[in-house]
Protein backbone atom coordinates (compact mmCIF):
# COMPACT_ATOMS: atom_id res chain seq x y z
CA UNK A 1 0.00 0.00 0.00
CA UNK A 2 2.65 2.67 0.76
CA UNK A 3 4.70 1.41 -1.86
CA UNK A 4 2.29 2.55 -4.46
CA UNK A 5 1.93 5.78 -2.98
CA UNK A 6 5.63 6.49 -3.03
CA UNK A 7 5.36 5.19 -6.82
CA UNK A 8 2.76 7.41 -7.14
CA UNK A 9 4.49 10.47 -5.64
CA UNK A 10 7.26 9.59 -8.42
CA UNK A 11 5.44 9.49 -10.73
CA UNK A 12 3.43 12.84 -10.30
CA UNK A 13 7.05 14.53 -10.14
CA UNK A 14 7.66 12.89 -13.07
CA UNK A 15 4.59 13.99 -15.04
CA UNK A 16 5.23 17.50 -13.76
CA UNK A 17 8.76 17.63 -14.74
CA UNK A 18 8.31 16.36 -18.37
CA UNK A 19 5.45 18.82 -18.73
CA UNK A 20 7.57 21.75 -17.65
CA UNK A 21 10.01 21.07 -20.22
CA UNK A 22 7.44 20.85 -23.15
CA UNK A 23 6.07 23.81 -21.66
CA UNK A 24 10.05 25.62 -21.66
CA UNK A 25 10.03 24.68 -25.57
CA UNK A 26 6.82 26.28 -25.90
CA UNK A 27 8.26 29.00 -24.27
CA UNK A 28 11.30 29.30 -26.28
CA UNK A 29 9.27 30.36 -29.34
CA UNK A 30 8.61 33.84 -27.66
CA UNK A 31 12.19 34.21 -26.35
CA UNK A 32 12.90 33.86 -29.31
CA UNK A 33 11.12 36.55 -30.56
CA UNK A 34 11.75 38.96 -27.83
CA UNK A 35 15.97 37.76 -27.98
CA UNK A 36 15.56 39.12 -32.26
CA UNK A 37 13.36 42.30 -30.94
CA UNK A 38 16.08 42.98 -28.22
CA UNK A 39 19.53 42.25 -29.94
CA UNK A 40 18.48 44.12 -32.91
CA UNK A 41 17.97 47.13 -30.80
CA UNK A 42 20.54 46.54 -28.79
CA UNK A 43 22.09 46.50 -32.08
CA UNK A 44 20.96 49.63 -33.59
CA UNK A 45 21.35 52.02 -30.72
CA UNK A 46 25.12 53.17 -31.08
CA UNK A 47 24.01 53.62 -34.98
CA UNK A 48 21.23 56.17 -34.18
CA UNK A 49 23.48 57.76 -31.72
CA UNK A 50 26.63 58.29 -34.08
CA UNK A 51 24.60 59.36 -37.13
CA UNK A 52 21.58 61.23 -35.71
CA UNK A 53 18.30 59.56 -36.35
CA UNK A 54 17.60 62.46 -38.29
CA UNK A 55 20.08 62.03 -41.19
CA UNK A 56 19.46 58.21 -40.86
CA UNK A 57 15.69 59.21 -41.26
CA UNK A 58 15.82 61.74 -44.04
CA UNK A 59 18.64 61.20 -45.94
CA UNK A 60 18.81 59.72 -49.29
CA UNK A 61 22.11 59.58 -49.27
CA UNK A 62 23.85 55.73 -48.01
CA UNK A 63 27.63 56.01 -48.47
CA UNK A 64 29.10 54.67 -45.70
CA UNK A 65 33.01 54.01 -46.91
CA UNK A 66 33.08 57.38 -47.96
CA UNK A 67 36.34 59.25 -47.21
CA UNK A 68 35.53 62.66 -46.44
CA UNK A 69 32.06 62.36 -45.00
CA UNK A 70 30.47 59.10 -44.71
CA UNK A 71 26.51 59.20 -44.97
CA UNK A 72 23.88 57.02 -43.90
CA UNK A 73 20.42 57.55 -45.17
CA UNK A 74 18.23 55.18 -45.68
CA UNK A 75 15.30 56.76 -47.98
CA UNK A 76 16.99 55.86 -51.36
CA UNK A 77 16.45 51.81 -50.07
CA UNK A 78 13.39 52.38 -48.57
CA UNK A 79 11.92 53.41 -51.88
CA UNK A 80 13.61 51.11 -54.27
CA UNK A 81 12.04 48.19 -51.67
CA UNK A 82 8.19 49.65 -51.39
CA UNK A 83 8.69 49.93 -55.47
CA UNK A 84 10.01 46.23 -56.11
CA UNK A 85 7.38 45.33 -53.50
CA UNK A 86 4.31 47.68 -55.03
CA UNK A 87 5.25 46.10 -58.84
CA UNK A 88 5.29 42.63 -57.62
CA UNK A 89 2.53 42.73 -56.09
CA UNK A 90 0.39 44.65 -59.03
CA UNK A 91 1.22 41.16 -60.85
CA UNK A 92 1.22 39.05 -58.01
CA UNK A 93 -2.64 39.69 -56.81
CA UNK A 94 -4.64 39.89 -59.14
CA UNK A 95 -2.72 36.25 -60.68
CA UNK A 96 -3.04 34.61 -57.33
CA UNK A 97 -6.60 35.49 -56.72
CA UNK A 98 -7.46 34.03 -60.26
CA UNK A 99 -5.70 30.73 -59.28
CA UNK A 100 -7.32 30.72 -55.85
CA UNK A 101 -10.83 31.08 -57.19
CA UNK A 102 -9.90 28.50 -59.72
CA UNK A 103 -8.92 25.86 -57.07
CA UNK A 104 -11.35 26.91 -55.05
CA UNK A 105 -14.58 27.15 -57.11
CA UNK A 106 -13.61 25.37 -60.75
CA UNK A 107 -11.17 23.16 -60.61
CA UNK A 108 -12.15 19.51 -60.17
CA UNK A 109 -11.06 17.59 -57.20
CA UNK A 110 -8.69 15.86 -59.16
CA UNK A 111 -7.13 18.48 -61.13
CA UNK A 112 -6.96 20.26 -56.94
CA UNK A 113 -5.08 17.24 -56.53
CA UNK A 114 -1.89 17.97 -59.21
CA UNK A 115 -2.04 21.83 -59.13
CA UNK A 116 -1.80 22.18 -55.91
CA UNK A 117 1.32 20.30 -54.90
CA UNK A 118 2.95 22.46 -57.69
CA UNK A 119 1.93 25.53 -56.39
CA UNK A 120 3.82 24.56 -53.07
CA UNK A 121 6.72 23.83 -55.12
CA UNK A 122 6.32 27.08 -56.66
CA UNK A 123 7.44 28.23 -52.96
CA UNK A 124 10.23 25.48 -52.43
CA UNK A 125 12.75 27.10 -54.48
CA UNK A 126 15.41 28.65 -53.09
CA UNK A 127 15.51 32.11 -53.86
CA UNK A 128 19.14 31.97 -55.08
CA UNK A 129 17.66 29.70 -57.52
CA UNK A 130 14.78 32.58 -58.57
CA UNK A 131 17.73 35.52 -58.70
CA UNK A 132 19.79 33.21 -60.86
CA UNK A 133 16.99 32.79 -63.47
CA UNK A 134 16.88 36.67 -63.30
CA UNK A 135 19.71 37.52 -64.31
CA UNK A 136 20.10 34.26 -67.32
CA UNK A 137 16.65 34.32 -68.62
CA UNK A 138 14.45 37.41 -67.51
CA UNK A 139 17.27 40.00 -67.43
CA UNK A 140 18.00 39.19 -71.39
CA UNK A 141 14.83 39.25 -72.08
CA UNK A 142 13.97 42.77 -70.91
CA UNK A 143 16.91 44.06 -72.22
CA UNK A 144 15.28 42.98 -75.53
CA UNK A 145 12.16 44.39 -74.98
CA UNK A 146 13.34 47.62 -74.17
CA UNK A 147 16.30 47.79 -75.80
CA UNK A 148 18.55 48.43 -73.01
CA UNK A 149 22.45 47.22 -72.07
CA UNK A 150 21.00 44.72 -69.50
CA UNK A 151 18.14 43.76 -68.04
CA UNK A 152 19.26 44.12 -64.12
CA UNK A 153 16.54 46.38 -62.67
CA UNK A 154 13.90 47.09 -60.63
CA UNK A 155 10.96 45.43 -63.05
CA UNK A 156 13.44 42.20 -63.05
CA UNK A 157 13.17 42.10 -59.18
CA UNK A 158 9.18 42.82 -59.13
CA UNK A 159 8.84 39.52 -61.81
CA UNK A 160 10.66 37.40 -59.65
CA UNK A 161 9.40 38.70 -56.35
CA UNK A 162 5.51 38.43 -57.79
CA UNK A 163 6.30 34.84 -58.75
CA UNK A 164 7.80 34.14 -55.31
CA UNK A 165 4.69 36.17 -53.10
CA UNK A 166 2.59 33.79 -55.45
CA UNK A 167 2.24 30.86 -53.32
CA UNK A 168 1.38 33.04 -50.07
CA UNK A 169 -1.66 34.60 -51.90
CA UNK A 170 -2.89 31.85 -53.43
CA UNK A 171 -3.34 29.44 -50.00
CA UNK A 172 -4.35 32.29 -48.04
CA UNK A 173 -6.42 33.40 -50.45
CA UNK A 174 -7.70 29.96 -51.12
CA UNK A 175 -8.31 29.13 -47.12
CA UNK A 176 -10.71 32.17 -47.01
CA UNK A 177 -12.52 31.27 -50.06
CA UNK A 178 -13.26 27.89 -48.67
CA UNK A 179 -14.27 29.26 -45.57
CA UNK A 180 -17.38 31.32 -47.18
CA UNK A 181 -20.00 29.15 -45.44
CA UNK A 182 -21.83 26.75 -47.74
CA UNK A 183 -25.06 28.67 -47.03
CA UNK A 184 -23.96 31.88 -49.09
CA UNK A 185 -23.24 29.73 -51.49
CA UNK A 186 -26.65 28.10 -52.27
CA UNK A 187 -28.71 31.38 -51.32
CA UNK A 188 -27.02 32.75 -54.01
CA UNK A 189 -27.57 30.12 -56.48
CA UNK A 190 -31.13 29.49 -55.52
CA UNK A 191 -31.74 33.23 -56.25
CA UNK A 192 -30.75 32.40 -60.29
CA UNK A 193 -26.69 33.28 -60.04
CA UNK A 194 -24.65 31.50 -61.73
CA UNK A 195 -21.42 30.32 -60.39
CA UNK A 196 -19.21 32.78 -62.03
CA UNK A 197 -21.51 35.38 -60.06
CA UNK A 198 -21.77 33.49 -56.90
CA UNK A 199 -17.84 33.96 -57.09
CA UNK A 200 -17.87 37.32 -57.71
CA UNK A 201 -20.87 38.86 -56.20
CA UNK A 202 -20.95 36.59 -52.89
CA UNK A 203 -18.07 34.47 -52.42
CA UNK A 204 -15.31 36.95 -52.67
CA UNK A 205 -17.23 39.75 -51.15
CA UNK A 206 -17.47 37.53 -48.10
CA UNK A 207 -14.03 36.41 -48.06
CA UNK A 208 -12.52 39.54 -48.87
CA UNK A 209 -11.08 40.79 -45.68
CA UNK A 210 -8.92 37.09 -45.86
CA UNK A 211 -8.00 38.34 -49.70
CA UNK A 212 -6.42 41.37 -48.27
CA UNK A 213 -4.41 39.73 -45.89
CA UNK A 214 -3.59 37.48 -48.36
CA UNK A 215 -2.07 40.75 -50.29
CA UNK A 216 -0.23 41.38 -46.74
CA UNK A 217 1.44 38.70 -46.39
CA UNK A 218 3.21 38.36 -49.78
CA UNK A 219 4.01 42.00 -49.26
CA UNK A 220 5.46 41.20 -46.46
CA UNK A 221 7.34 37.72 -48.24
CA UNK A 222 8.45 40.48 -50.98
CA UNK A 223 9.92 42.86 -48.98
CA UNK A 224 11.95 40.80 -46.71
CA UNK A 225 13.13 38.51 -49.89
CA UNK A 226 17.40 38.98 -50.28
CA UNK A 227 18.78 36.82 -52.62
CA UNK A 228 16.49 37.37 -55.76
CA UNK A 229 16.70 41.00 -55.35
CA UNK A 230 19.72 40.98 -54.76
CA UNK A 231 21.05 38.86 -57.38
CA UNK A 232 18.21 40.47 -60.19
CA UNK A 233 17.72 44.47 -59.74
CA UNK A 234 21.53 45.54 -60.13
CA UNK A 235 22.48 47.33 -56.97
CA UNK A 236 22.83 50.75 -57.95
CA UNK A 237 22.67 52.74 -54.57
CA UNK A 238 20.63 55.94 -56.72
CA UNK A 239 17.43 57.22 -55.32
CA UNK A 240 15.25 55.01 -57.74
CA UNK A 241 13.49 56.79 -60.16
CA UNK A 242 11.67 54.44 -62.56
CA UNK A 243 11.52 50.95 -63.17
CA UNK A 244 13.86 50.11 -65.85
CA UNK A 245 16.78 52.27 -63.39
CA UNK A 246 18.77 49.54 -61.19
CA UNK A 247 17.71 49.60 -57.51
CA UNK A 248 19.06 48.82 -53.83
CA UNK A 249 16.26 47.33 -51.40
CA UNK A 250 17.13 47.12 -47.49
CA UNK A 251 17.51 43.80 -47.83
CA UNK A 252 19.82 43.44 -50.87
CA UNK A 253 22.31 46.11 -49.09
CA UNK A 254 22.49 44.05 -46.43
CA UNK A 255 23.52 41.60 -47.63
CA UNK A 256 25.83 43.20 -49.97
CA UNK A 257 28.05 45.51 -46.75
CA UNK A 258 27.68 43.08 -43.85
CA UNK A 259 30.41 40.58 -45.72
CA UNK A 260 32.95 43.85 -45.83
CA UNK A 261 32.18 45.33 -42.51
CA UNK A 262 34.57 45.70 -39.45
CA UNK A 263 32.52 44.69 -36.44
CA UNK A 264 30.91 47.23 -34.00
CA UNK A 265 32.27 50.14 -36.62
CA UNK A 266 29.43 52.67 -37.31
CA UNK A 267 28.63 50.75 -40.03
CA UNK A 268 28.19 47.91 -39.13
CA UNK A 269 25.94 49.31 -36.63
CA UNK A 270 24.03 51.17 -39.43
CA UNK A 271 23.32 47.71 -40.94
CA UNK A 272 21.71 46.63 -37.94
CA UNK A 273 19.60 50.01 -38.30
CA UNK A 274 18.73 48.59 -41.53
CA UNK A 275 17.84 45.02 -40.24
CA UNK A 276 15.19 46.50 -37.52
CA UNK A 277 13.32 48.48 -39.68
CA UNK A 278 12.97 45.82 -42.11
CA UNK A 279 12.33 43.70 -38.93
CA UNK A 280 9.49 46.31 -37.88
CA UNK A 281 7.69 46.91 -40.99
CA UNK A 282 7.23 43.02 -41.93
CA UNK A 283 6.40 42.53 -38.23
CA UNK A 284 3.59 45.16 -38.29
CA UNK A 285 2.26 43.92 -41.85
CA UNK A 286 2.44 40.40 -40.63
CA UNK A 287 0.63 41.32 -37.52
CA UNK A 288 -2.37 43.11 -39.30
CA UNK A 289 -2.59 40.39 -41.26
CA UNK A 290 -2.82 38.00 -38.72
CA UNK A 291 -5.62 40.26 -36.63
CA UNK A 292 -7.49 40.15 -40.13
CA UNK A 293 -7.49 36.55 -40.45
CA UNK A 294 -8.45 35.78 -36.82
CA UNK A 295 -11.27 38.42 -37.00
CA UNK A 296 -12.34 36.79 -40.22
CA UNK A 297 -11.93 33.69 -38.97
CA UNK A 298 -14.79 34.37 -35.87
CA UNK A 299 -17.22 36.53 -38.26
CA UNK A 300 -17.69 33.36 -40.76
CA UNK A 301 -18.15 31.01 -37.89
CA UNK B 1 -43.45 34.42 -74.53
CA UNK B 2 -41.44 37.26 -75.26
CA UNK B 3 -41.03 37.41 -71.45
CA UNK B 4 -39.15 34.20 -71.73
CA UNK B 5 -37.36 34.61 -74.99
CA UNK B 6 -35.92 37.61 -72.72
CA UNK B 7 -35.12 35.59 -69.75
CA UNK B 8 -33.37 32.82 -72.17
CA UNK B 9 -30.86 35.94 -73.46
CA UNK B 10 -30.11 36.89 -70.21
CA UNK B 11 -29.32 33.41 -69.17
CA UNK B 12 -26.92 33.06 -72.36
CA UNK B 13 -25.51 35.84 -71.52
CA UNK B 14 -24.64 35.18 -68.26
CA UNK B 15 -23.48 31.55 -69.22
CA UNK B 16 -21.25 33.49 -72.02
CA UNK B 17 -19.88 35.79 -68.92
CA UNK B 18 -19.13 32.51 -66.80
CA UNK B 19 -17.14 31.14 -69.62
CA UNK B 20 -15.48 33.63 -70.17
CA UNK B 21 -14.68 34.60 -66.06
CA UNK B 22 -13.70 30.73 -65.66
CA UNK B 23 -11.91 30.84 -69.13
CA UNK B 24 -9.86 34.17 -67.39
CA UNK B 25 -9.25 32.25 -64.33
CA UNK B 26 -7.76 28.91 -66.02
CA UNK B 27 -5.28 30.96 -68.19
CA UNK B 28 -4.04 32.22 -65.05
CA UNK B 29 -3.29 28.62 -63.86
CA UNK B 30 -2.02 27.28 -67.12
CA UNK B 31 0.47 30.35 -67.56
CA UNK B 32 2.14 29.91 -63.48
CA UNK B 33 2.34 26.02 -64.63
CA UNK B 34 3.79 27.30 -67.85
CA UNK B 35 6.03 29.92 -66.21
CA UNK B 36 7.29 27.23 -63.81
CA UNK B 37 7.81 24.52 -66.11
CA UNK B 38 10.10 26.87 -68.29
CA UNK B 39 12.36 27.39 -65.24
CA UNK B 40 12.76 24.20 -64.50
CA UNK B 41 13.32 23.54 -68.41
CA UNK B 42 15.56 26.25 -68.67
CA UNK B 43 17.71 25.22 -65.90
CA UNK B 44 17.86 21.63 -67.22
CA UNK B 45 18.47 22.18 -70.83
CA UNK B 46 21.55 24.25 -69.95
CA UNK B 47 22.45 22.36 -66.28
CA UNK B 48 22.54 18.71 -67.39
CA UNK B 49 26.01 18.82 -69.73
CA UNK B 50 27.58 20.16 -66.71
CA UNK B 51 26.48 17.01 -64.05
CA UNK B 52 29.04 14.14 -64.38
CA UNK B 53 30.44 11.93 -61.86
CA UNK B 54 33.31 13.96 -61.58
CA UNK B 55 31.34 17.58 -61.28
CA UNK B 56 29.74 15.85 -57.85
CA UNK B 57 32.93 14.30 -56.47
CA UNK B 58 35.64 16.71 -57.35
CA UNK B 59 36.22 20.03 -55.49
CA UNK B 60 36.32 23.26 -57.54
CA UNK B 61 39.78 23.84 -59.30
CA UNK B 62 41.48 27.08 -61.28
CA UNK B 63 39.45 30.10 -59.28
CA UNK B 64 36.32 28.13 -59.51
CA UNK B 65 36.28 28.13 -63.41
CA UNK B 66 36.59 24.08 -63.53
CA UNK B 67 36.26 20.72 -61.85
CA UNK B 68 33.63 20.48 -59.23
CA UNK B 69 31.00 21.10 -56.52
CA UNK B 70 31.70 18.39 -53.70
CA UNK B 71 32.52 20.60 -51.01
CA UNK B 72 29.60 22.59 -51.50
CA UNK B 73 27.31 19.34 -51.42
CA UNK B 74 29.06 18.09 -48.34
CA UNK B 75 28.60 21.62 -46.45
CA UNK B 76 25.09 21.88 -47.07
CA UNK B 77 24.61 18.49 -46.00
CA UNK B 78 26.26 18.96 -42.53
CA UNK B 79 24.46 22.11 -41.94
CA UNK B 80 21.19 20.89 -42.65
CA UNK B 81 22.11 18.09 -40.18
CA UNK B 82 23.03 20.61 -37.16
CA UNK B 83 19.63 22.36 -38.09
CA UNK B 84 17.62 18.93 -38.30
CA UNK B 85 19.40 17.43 -34.85
CA UNK B 86 18.10 21.48 -33.54
CA UNK B 87 15.18 21.85 -35.25
CA UNK B 88 13.21 19.43 -35.33
CA UNK B 89 13.61 17.97 -31.79
CA UNK B 90 12.71 21.14 -30.51
CA UNK B 91 9.75 21.63 -32.92
CA UNK B 92 7.98 18.80 -31.75
CA UNK B 93 8.49 19.29 -27.75
CA UNK B 94 7.07 22.69 -28.52
CA UNK B 95 4.08 21.42 -31.02
CA UNK B 96 3.41 18.71 -28.27
CA UNK B 97 2.97 21.20 -25.85
CA UNK B 98 0.14 23.67 -27.91
CA UNK B 99 -1.04 20.69 -28.90
CA UNK B 100 -1.62 17.86 -25.76
CA UNK B 101 -0.84 20.38 -23.00
CA UNK B 102 -1.62 23.92 -23.36
CA UNK B 103 -4.67 25.44 -22.28
CA UNK B 104 -6.30 27.85 -24.78
CA UNK B 105 -5.12 30.83 -22.66
CA UNK B 106 -3.65 34.27 -23.37
CA UNK B 107 0.22 32.47 -22.88
CA UNK B 108 -0.58 29.71 -26.14
CA UNK B 109 -2.01 32.62 -27.94
CA UNK B 110 1.16 34.45 -27.59
CA UNK B 111 2.81 31.13 -28.08
CA UNK B 112 1.29 31.03 -31.25
CA UNK B 113 1.08 34.66 -32.22
CA UNK B 114 4.90 34.30 -31.83
CA UNK B 115 5.85 31.29 -34.17
CA UNK B 116 3.31 33.15 -37.20
CA UNK B 117 5.12 36.25 -36.89
CA UNK B 118 8.71 34.34 -36.51
CA UNK B 119 7.68 32.46 -39.29
CA UNK B 120 7.20 36.34 -41.17
CA UNK B 121 11.17 37.30 -40.10
CA UNK B 122 13.10 38.06 -43.40
CA UNK B 123 15.75 35.33 -43.60
CA UNK B 124 18.57 38.02 -44.04
CA UNK B 125 17.18 39.49 -40.70
CA UNK B 126 17.69 35.51 -39.37
CA UNK B 127 21.84 36.20 -40.59
CA UNK B 128 21.74 39.70 -38.62
CA UNK B 129 20.52 38.07 -35.09
CA UNK B 130 22.75 35.04 -35.85
CA UNK B 131 26.35 37.19 -36.40
CA UNK B 132 25.21 39.12 -33.02
CA UNK B 133 24.52 36.37 -30.89
CA UNK B 134 26.10 33.34 -32.11
CA UNK B 135 28.96 34.67 -34.19
CA UNK B 136 29.81 37.51 -31.60
CA UNK B 137 27.93 37.16 -28.36
CA UNK B 138 28.52 33.72 -27.61
CA UNK B 139 31.84 33.82 -29.44
CA UNK B 140 31.16 30.47 -32.06
CA UNK B 141 33.02 32.57 -34.74
CA UNK B 142 31.78 32.40 -38.33
CA UNK B 143 31.44 28.30 -38.46
CA UNK B 144 29.40 25.56 -39.63
CA UNK B 145 27.84 25.47 -36.01
CA UNK B 146 26.67 29.36 -36.07
CA UNK B 147 25.27 28.81 -39.58
CA UNK B 148 23.41 25.83 -38.81
CA UNK B 149 21.49 27.06 -35.28
CA UNK B 150 20.44 30.36 -37.11
CA UNK B 151 18.95 28.02 -39.80
CA UNK B 152 17.46 26.28 -36.68
CA UNK B 153 15.87 29.13 -35.77
CA UNK B 154 14.85 30.27 -39.05
CA UNK B 155 13.23 26.83 -39.62
CA UNK B 156 11.64 26.36 -36.19
CA UNK B 157 8.37 28.15 -36.69
CA UNK B 158 7.58 25.25 -39.91
CA UNK B 159 8.50 22.51 -37.56
CA UNK B 160 6.29 23.29 -35.01
CA UNK B 161 3.42 24.06 -37.67
CA UNK B 162 4.07 20.68 -39.31
CA UNK B 163 4.25 18.83 -35.48
CA UNK B 164 1.07 20.02 -34.56
CA UNK B 165 -0.76 19.49 -37.54
CA UNK B 166 0.27 15.79 -37.10
CA UNK B 167 -0.60 15.48 -34.00
CA UNK B 168 -4.13 16.82 -34.95
CA UNK B 169 -4.81 14.06 -37.08
CA UNK B 170 -4.53 11.36 -34.34
CA UNK B 171 -7.86 10.81 -33.34
CA UNK B 172 -8.93 11.57 -29.65
CA UNK B 173 -10.27 8.18 -28.91
CA UNK B 174 -6.63 7.10 -28.92
CA UNK B 175 -6.05 8.99 -26.36
CA UNK B 176 -9.07 9.10 -24.09
CA UNK B 177 -8.15 4.76 -24.31
CA UNK B 178 -5.11 5.09 -23.24
CA UNK B 179 -6.49 7.43 -19.85
CA UNK B 180 -9.12 5.65 -19.20
CA UNK B 181 -6.80 2.84 -18.62
CA UNK B 182 -5.32 4.49 -15.90
CA UNK B 183 -1.92 5.59 -17.99
CA UNK B 184 -0.59 8.93 -17.07
CA UNK B 185 -0.24 12.17 -19.44
CA UNK B 186 3.24 11.09 -20.67
CA UNK B 187 2.43 7.45 -21.22
CA UNK B 188 -0.45 7.97 -23.11
CA UNK B 189 1.67 10.51 -25.26
CA UNK B 190 4.24 8.26 -25.45
CA UNK B 191 2.48 5.28 -26.59
CA UNK B 192 -1.00 6.32 -28.20
CA UNK B 193 -0.20 9.91 -29.72
CA UNK B 194 3.76 9.76 -30.62
CA UNK B 195 3.97 6.59 -33.16
CA UNK B 196 1.41 7.42 -34.59
CA UNK B 197 2.39 11.13 -35.54
CA UNK B 198 5.73 10.70 -35.88
CA UNK B 199 5.52 9.86 -39.50
CA UNK B 200 3.52 13.06 -40.46
CA UNK B 201 6.15 14.89 -37.98
CA UNK B 202 8.67 13.84 -40.05
CA UNK B 203 7.29 14.44 -43.25
CA UNK B 204 6.53 18.33 -42.24
CA UNK B 205 10.90 18.40 -40.84
CA UNK B 206 11.55 17.45 -44.70
CA UNK B 207 10.16 19.72 -45.99
CA UNK B 208 11.02 22.68 -43.76
CA UNK B 209 14.96 21.25 -43.89
CA UNK B 210 14.46 21.12 -47.95
CA UNK B 211 14.03 25.03 -47.43
CA UNK B 212 16.46 25.86 -44.74
CA UNK B 213 19.07 23.97 -46.95
CA UNK B 214 18.23 26.27 -49.80
CA UNK B 215 18.16 29.31 -47.44
CA UNK B 216 21.64 31.74 -48.75
CA UNK B 217 21.17 35.10 -47.00
CA UNK B 218 21.28 33.67 -43.05
CA UNK B 219 24.30 31.61 -44.13
CA UNK B 220 26.40 34.27 -45.90
CA UNK B 221 27.88 35.60 -43.07
CA UNK B 222 27.54 33.40 -40.39
CA UNK B 223 29.72 30.47 -41.54
CA UNK B 224 29.49 29.98 -45.33
CA UNK B 225 32.68 30.51 -47.38
CA UNK B 226 33.44 31.49 -50.50
CA UNK B 227 36.10 29.28 -51.37
CA UNK B 228 37.56 26.60 -48.98
CA UNK B 229 40.75 24.30 -49.99
CA UNK B 230 39.40 21.42 -47.62
CA UNK B 231 36.31 19.59 -46.03
CA UNK B 232 35.43 21.57 -42.74
CA UNK B 233 36.83 19.01 -39.86
CA UNK B 234 35.36 20.27 -37.19
CA UNK B 235 31.73 22.17 -36.08
CA UNK B 236 33.81 25.30 -35.49
CA UNK B 237 35.18 25.57 -39.20
CA UNK B 238 33.82 27.84 -41.78
CA UNK B 239 32.06 25.34 -44.99
CA UNK B 240 30.86 25.92 -48.69
CA UNK B 241 27.51 25.60 -49.22
CA UNK B 242 25.45 24.88 -52.73
CA UNK B 243 23.20 27.93 -52.56
CA UNK B 244 26.26 30.27 -51.78
CA UNK B 245 28.61 28.42 -54.26
CA UNK B 246 25.37 29.18 -56.81
CA UNK B 247 25.07 33.11 -56.11
CA UNK B 248 29.37 33.16 -56.16
CA UNK B 249 29.18 31.37 -59.16
CA UNK B 250 26.01 33.47 -60.68
CA UNK B 251 27.04 36.98 -59.75
CA UNK B 252 31.12 36.62 -60.46
CA UNK B 253 31.96 38.70 -63.79
CA UNK B 254 35.67 37.46 -64.68
CA UNK B 255 35.72 34.65 -67.22
CA UNK B 256 31.68 34.41 -67.27
CA UNK B 257 31.36 31.88 -69.92
CA UNK B 258 33.78 29.27 -67.85
CA UNK B 259 31.91 29.89 -64.66
CA UNK B 260 28.30 30.17 -66.51
CA UNK B 261 27.95 26.48 -67.09
CA UNK B 262 28.94 25.58 -63.51
CA UNK B 263 26.48 27.83 -62.26
CA UNK B 264 24.13 25.86 -63.94
CA UNK B 265 25.29 22.55 -63.10
CA UNK B 266 24.89 24.17 -59.65
CA UNK B 267 21.17 24.96 -59.88
CA UNK B 268 20.34 21.82 -61.10
CA UNK B 269 21.95 20.06 -58.32
CA UNK B 270 20.01 22.42 -55.98
CA UNK B 271 16.80 22.03 -58.04
CA UNK B 272 16.78 18.31 -58.02
CA UNK B 273 17.28 18.04 -54.38
CA UNK B 274 14.40 20.10 -53.31
CA UNK B 275 12.40 18.49 -55.77
CA UNK B 276 13.45 15.34 -54.54
CA UNK B 277 12.52 16.35 -50.68
CA UNK B 278 9.05 18.03 -51.87
CA UNK B 279 8.07 14.91 -54.07
CA UNK B 280 9.07 12.79 -50.95
CA UNK B 281 7.06 14.74 -48.50
CA UNK B 282 3.96 14.80 -50.93
CA UNK B 283 4.13 10.88 -51.45
CA UNK B 284 4.44 9.92 -47.46
CA UNK B 285 1.89 12.40 -46.53
CA UNK B 286 -0.92 11.28 -49.33
CA UNK B 287 -0.22 8.01 -47.64
CA UNK B 288 -0.38 8.80 -44.38
CA UNK B 289 -3.52 10.95 -44.78
CA UNK B 290 -6.36 9.46 -43.46
CA UNK B 291 -4.57 6.27 -41.84
CA UNK B 292 -5.60 6.72 -38.50
CA UNK B 293 -9.11 7.77 -39.35
CA UNK B 294 -11.74 5.65 -37.62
Amino acid sequence: MRSVKKKGILADLREGLIHRLFQTSGLMVIAILLGIIALLLYTSVPAFREIGLREFLTSTRWDPTSPEKPEYGFLSMLASTIMVTIGAMVISFPLGVAVASYLSDVAAPKVREIVKPIVELLAAIPSVVVGFIGITLVGPLIARVFNLSHGLNALNGSLLLAIMALPTIISISEDSLNAVPVSYVEASLALGANPWETLIKVKIPAAASGIIASLMLGMGRAIGETMTVLMATGNARAFPSGFLQSVRTLTANIAIELGEVPYYSTHYYALFALGLVLFLITFFINLSADVILEKQKRKLQ
Amino acid sequence: MKNSVRKSSKNLRGQLTQFLGFLVLRLSVCFILFILLYFFYDIFINGHQTISWEFLSQPPRKGMTEGGIFPAIFGTFLVTLITTAIAVPLGMAAAIYLNEYARTDRLTRLIRLSIRNLAGVPSVVYGLFGVILFVNLLKLGTSVLSAGLTLALLTLPWTITASEEALKTVPDSYREGALALGATKWQMIRTNVLPYSLPGMLTGAILGLARAAGETAPIMFTGAAFYLPFLPASLRDQFMALPYHLYIMATQHHAIDKARPLAYGTALVLVVFVILFNLTAVILRSRLRGKWKN
